[in-house]
């Protein structure tokens, strides 16, 4: 039985509402709010990256499985916004959390889906019999150019798993991957913002992948929507995975435990791997849950896991994703997120 | 570059520097006793280490005086002021020419530039303690025998580099790896000493106002001061917040400035006090007390955040050497880089009893009039800080006040003082005690 | 400003909190030493410090050195997580008021420096209110 052995999150505590960004570009806070089904967004502080989003989400995961993190064989960190262009995030983690120096390092990127690529990869590690765990990581501390629609949704945190082949609390039961080249969201090297294709990000980029990814997944699966007891889909807003879960047939109770951007804004690759952690957090063993990525350029990765007896002992161990979430909340102005993001030129 | 070009370079580097490839050098092993208590012998007990000559700039902004220039000026005023004509050798304390003027080597360049051709010279550092450092080496050199006119001196030039600059040297007396590392400050390591001494022992803000009140009314009365202002409670609880609970006015300020003495035996002393009429009629300052202690360079590693057990354990020495009790001393010079230091101090000295030490100030116990005038020259707080040469100085204010010089901030009948000077958070002390004779 | 080597070295400790137990007095140092200042022996096992601990003392730094003055005004405080057993170290996402002697914190990886634009960067922990 292959399958995560211990999941932690991590969610800086600072938060930006959408009507402080609002009042800054003269848009209306409420059509935004209802049109991106978003209330405020996570902000990381100064001190606050991918690299140390991600030791604090590892750590929590390493609570949970309550392993040596010397018997971790990889560990891979996907984000898009790693904080060095060169020299890899996941080595700090590494040696932070104790798993070094036999221990396999890369950084992924695939814009919001790096995260599930490294879940992806570390379980394919694991099912081989290379290595008797590995350590994924999805972990952003996104940013939207100013006044860009982006900005309402761009926001920080990230999620670990570390997958292995005992004592797993939920099993993969199937993957998928689909994806195509589809130029809808990118970066080019050396620019600070990133850019986007506006609508075209929508139909045929996001829900012709997530759909995609979804129906595969399920048809390869032999499963029907109601097969599961949770789904969790990317969220590059509250909107799109709820409108998605609803063409696919998935109920709003299905996904509303998965759905954390209304109050925590677009993780990247941190989204719907953070959206997991909170349906696990609460799941019961026999539960099944759907799982669907997406990251720009474009391409959605899909599993669907069960949860074993062993989720009763591992969900305590840790912060819970919610409580973390809603726990010592610090709501700042546009002019310290602006100051926290880099966004005002000091040189 | 590619690597294996560096990895070239890196070889060829360790071929060419046979340095690299010795190794260390044994390790020593002393034998037991020499790491027991220094036992002074017969000869130097007998020896008496008198402050001949002393001299100062005044602090503050010496834009248009060098390094050079600052000590030159202080140690020539020390030498006229002695009425010596050779000096046997010199140290100089001093925290960091290196970062404050992009200058090592001083000891070498200050006996260049005072015109002592070939004289011993070293630099003696401690941070903020280096002056008092420096004198206790003088003092021990003359005690020894080794050379019977010894002139002591500090200096620090430390306004040639920004505000910032100047934090930034000064925070290399702390742990740079445990401490500044993750962003503290000195006035920020002082807070946290009054923080945790407020909680404690119930000190109040207005308790360490009042010691910065003191010391700018004694600096109002001395020349050499930098600030020669008067200041009120309500100003110094008002001023711009440092580190909290400490504001600007809690602070000394950042000062260009040099001191200098000339130590010698008593013996030499007395034929050079005889053929100068301005030294003829004063008595002769005799240090009779030195001590000199270390504590953990870090604030956090000290079980009692409060307590300065390096000024605590110097004072002991000192009062043991001279004979004396902290309730013999008429009046003290004490590091007061921060009001909280001197309080603390005040304590560790024994003066004030443990946690009692913010009445001091406040009764007037310790203003100029009071039971035990500490900083009648106005302190680090007026009188300035230029780090290296404030031991110095406090020796320099303790010899005009048992010769009488002091004019309007004279402590009457005073016969025997302190000054004590420390590093950092307290991790090096120096304390010496001077009787008129 | 922290360089590579430095970097390397001080893992352990900044990244990792390990301390050193004195063979023969059981004394808990932080960082690790060589030489234990009780009792004088040189023999150390290492550990790792527990991340929960209680402010001793605390400060607001409202003038920062300049690689910290982004982050001005910001407390930092002396954080006992053993009984005897402390660090010096920032308190963040806390509001600045409410701070207090005693108060229970976590310990959270965060990015202490970055060397400029271009150097490492250089992390380590930071407390956070429990
Ligand atoms: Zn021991």
């Amino acid at each position: 039985m292959i399958g995560i052995v211990g999941y932690g999150a991590h969610v800086p505590r600072r938060r930006i509402k959408v009507e402080e960004i609002s009042k800054v570009w003269g848009t209306d806070a409420d059509s935004y709010k209802s049109g991106l089904v978003l209330e405020e967004k996570s902000v990381p502080s100064s001190d606050e990256d991918t690299i140390s989003i991600s030791v604090e989400a590892a750590r929590n995961a390493l609570k949970r499985a309550g392993i040596d993190p010397q018997k971790i064989g990889a560990i891979y960190v996907g984000s898009e916004s790693h904080p060095y262009a060169v020299k890899p995030s996941g080595t700090v983690v590494a040696d932070a959390i104790g798993a070094t120096p036999e221990v396999h390092c890369a950084d992924f990127e695939f814009a919001c889906k790096a995260g599930s690529e490294a879940m992806f990869v570390t379980m394919a590690l694991v099912k081989s019999g290379w290595m008797e765990y590995a350590l994924a990581i999805g972990a952003d501390t996104s940013q939207g150019k100013p006044g860009d629609a982006l900005e309402y949704t761009a926001s920080a945190g990230g999620a670990a798993f570390i997958m292995g082949g005992k004592n797993v609390l939920a099993e993969i039961e199937h993957t998928y991957s689909f994806m195509t080249d589809t130029p809808d969201f990118w970066r080019r090297e050396y620019q600070f913002y990133p850019e986007h294709a506006g609508r075209f990000t929508g139909e045929p980029a996001y829900f012709k992948h997530v759909l995609g990814a979804a129906n595969g997944i399920m048809e390869r699966a032999g499963m029907k929507p109601q097969d599961f007891t949770f789904a969790v889909f990317h969220q590059p807003n509250g909107k799109f995975p709820l409108r998605a879960g609803k063409m696919l047939g998935f109920s709003r109770s299905q996904m509303e435990t998965g759905l954390l951007c209304p109050i925590i804004g677009n993780t990247y690759s941190g989204s719907s791997p953070l959206g997991l952690t909170a349906i696990l957090d609460i799941a019961k063993p026999g539960d099944r849950i759907l799982m669907v990525s997406y990251g720009s350029g474009s391409g959605s990765d899909g599993f669907i896991w069960k949860v074993t007896e062993r989720i009763r002992e591992a969900q305590d161990r840790a912060p819970k994703t919610r409580e973390m979430i809603a726990k010592g909340k610090i709501q700042v102005d546009y002019g310290t997120y602006a100051k926290y993001r880099g966004k005002i030129k000091t040189g | 570059m590619d690597y294996w070009i560096v990895g070239l370079l890196m070889d060829s580097h360790l071929t060419i520097n046979p340095f690299i490839h010795q190794s260390i050098h044994p390790s020593i092993h002393y034998p037991k006793q020499m790491m027991l208590n220094f036992k002074t012998t017969e000869d130097t007990v007998n020896r008496e280490v008198v402050i001949l000559g002393v001299g100062m700039t005044r602090g503050g902004e010496h834009w248009g005086k060098s390094l050079r220039q600052l000590f030159v000026e202080a140690a020539l005023a020390a030498i006229d002021d002695a009425g010596v004509d050779r000096i046997g050798s010199m140290y100089i304390g001093c925290m960091s020419s290196g970062l404050f003027n992009g200058q090592e080597h001083i000891a070498s360049l200050m006996a260049d530039y005072l015109g002592q051709k070939h004289v011993p010279a070293t630099r003696v550092e401690s941070a903020c303690a280096s002056g008092g450092a420096a004198l206790r080496m003088g003092f021990m050199e003359v005690l020894s025998g080794l050379n019977e006119v010894v002139l002591v001196g500090g200096v620090e030039k430390m306004t040639d580099v920004s505000t910032d600059g100047a934090t930034y040297a000064l925070s290399t007396a702390a742990d740079q790896t445990y401490e500044s590392f993750y962003g503290v400050t000195f006035p920020g390591l002082y807070a946290m000493i009054a923080r945790a001494h407020m909680h404690r022992y119930g000190t109040t803000r207005k308790q360490l106002a009042e010691v910065a009140v003191k010391n700018h009314l004694h600096g109002s009365m001395n020349p050499f001061a930098q600030y020669r202002q008067k200041i009120t409670v309500d100003e110094v609880i008002h001023s711009t917040a440092v580190a909290d609970p400490l504001n600007i006015l809690d602070c000394s300020p950042i000062t260009d400035g040099a001191s200098a003495v000339i130590l010698c035996s008593r013996e030499i002393a007395k034929k050079f006090a005889n053929g100068n009429p301005s030294l003829r009629e004063k008595p002769l300052v005799k240090i009779t007390g030195s001590g000199q202690a270390t504590d953990t360079i870090a604030l956090h590693s000290r079980q009692d955040i409060t307590e300065l057990r390096a000024v605590a354990e110097a004072a002991q020495q000192a009062y043991k050497m001279a004979g004396k009790k902290p309730g013999d001393i008429h009046l003290a010079e004490v590091h007061d880089c921060f009001t909280i230091a001197e309080i603390c101090v005040l304590e560790a000295l024994g003066v004030a009893e443990k946690g009692q030490g913010g009445k001091a100030a406040e009764s007037g116990y310790t203003a100029l009039g009071g039971r035990m005038p500490v900083n009648t020259s106005g302190g680090l707080k007026a009188k300035g800080h230029p780090v290296g040469a404030t031991g110095v100085a406090q020796a320099v204010e303790i010899v005009h006040q048992l010769r009488g010089e002091a004019g309007d901030r004279q402590v009457k009948n005073a016969r025997v003082g302190l000054t004590q000077n420390m590093g950092g958070t307290g991790g090096s002390c120096v304390v010496h005690i001077m009787e008129a004779l | 400003m922290i360089t590579p080597a430095e970097y390397v070295r001080e893992i352990p400790a900044h990244h990792r909190l390990e301390a050193g137990r004195c063979k023969k007095c059981r004394k808990i140092y932080y960082p690790a030493r060589q030489v234990c200042p009780e009792c004088q022996a040189r023999e150390f096992e290492p550990l790792s410090l527990p991340r929960e601990g209680k402010i001793v003392t605390f400060t607001v730094i409202r003038v920062a050195p300049s690689q910290f003055s982004d982050q001005a005004p910001y407390a930092m405080g002396i954080v006992e997580v053993q009984p005897g057993v402390r660090l010096l170290t920032q308190v963040v996402d806390c509001d600045l008021d409410k701070i207090e002697i005693g108060m229970p914190v976590s310990l959270e990886f965060r990015k202490i420096q970055e060397d400029g634009e271009k150097g490492v960067l250089a992390y380590g922990v930071k407390a956070v209110p429990r």
